[in-house]
């Protein structure tokens, strides 16, 4: 491996880093506080439920349950009868258009936003 | 350093080389997930045999290695999704890292990171095609870190490979 080889690596190397820097950045910034939690099994709507209200939900679907709770304005799923674990392993989301995706039970939670307003940050 | 495939022993050798990869792909299946609640984040092991054949067997040599090892590997551990996904990242990163070494601007780590992460981007985009959410973005930054950093392994085991095997002797 020569010298100029090498430095042309460290180069494009901080230039990728640096791309994903700004990436996250843009992404960071883009995120809107979600105010609904939206549960959904095998693609029919299971309950909708405000992220302001502190509250329990067993979701039982023909292949198992998922356990959600809602606290502190976060939806977590905190136990799943699922194998892999997954969902139960997610951090709690709350941001507007997160979520967490239980595949064997075919669950999905999702904060949304209702009402977007638009950007309101310009970077 | 292209070499004639009528060889015997490039193809001894291009078996051997496929065999190995779809050996490490089984490894790192075994491997338990570096990141529990990420899925999908992997070392990228079978990529040492690709960069080490790009290098020292060609780019027609390591496509056919990259392309036995994935429909055996989606065969054996996998489904017709895996397949999909895997395509597209080894299509795209196989692109890019032949191109990228024939500028000869970088060295194989260097190579090997761009493969990296252009192997996640084309998964990401298969994702984005398959399944339609926003959310897909935040999955991308991290495979975009992820590959940099599992390129830059799979490059410096690729470049001790390539110093440290005799290639010269297949011919």
């Amino acid at each position: 491996m020569n010298g100029k080889k090498a430095k042309n690596d460290i180069i494009f190397i901080s230039a990728l880093l640096v791309f994903a820097l700004i990436f996250g950045l843009v992404l960071f910034l883009s995120q809107t506080k979600g105010d609904t939690v939206v549960v959904t099994v095998d693609g029919a709507l299971f309950g909708e439920y405000p992220i302001e209200k502190d509250a329990q939900i067993e979701i039982k679907s023909k292949s198992g349950e998922n356990l959600l709770v809602i606290k502190d304005k976060t939806a977590d799923v905190i136990s799943a009868s699922c194998p892999d674990g997954i969902c139960v392993h997610h951090r709690p989301i709350q941001n507007g258009g997160e979520s967490i995706i239980c595949l064997p039970n075919k669950v999905v939670v999702e904060v949304r936003t209702k009402g977007v307003k638009g950007t309101d940050i310009i970077v | 350093m292209v070499i004639n495939l009528k060889n015997t022993k490039t193809i001894a050798f291009v078996g051997i080389s496929a065999t190995l990869a779809l050996l490490l792909s089984y490894v790192e299946f075994l491997l338990p997930p570096l990141f529990v609640s990420v899925p999908g984040i992997k070392i990228g092991l079978p990529n040492v045999v690709i960069i080490f054949a790009l290098y020292c067997l060609g780019f027609r040599y390591a496509a056919i290695i990259s392309f036995v090892r994935l429909i055996m590997t989606s065969l054996l551990f996998g489904n017709i999704l895996t397949l999909a996904y895997s395509f597209a990242g080894a299509v795209l990163s196989l692109t890019v890292m032949a191109i990228l070494k024939k500028t000869d601007l970088l060295s194989c780590v260097g190579v090997s990171v761009a493969g990296g992460v252009s192997h996640n981007i084309g998964q990401v985009l298969v994702a984005i095609f398959l399944l339609k959410t926003p959310q897909i973005a935040y999955y991308m930054l991290v495979l975009l870190v992820t590959g940099i950093i599992s390129g830059a392994f799979v490059g410096l085991c690729g470049a001790f490979l390539i110093k440290r095997i005799p290639i010269d002797k297949l011919k």
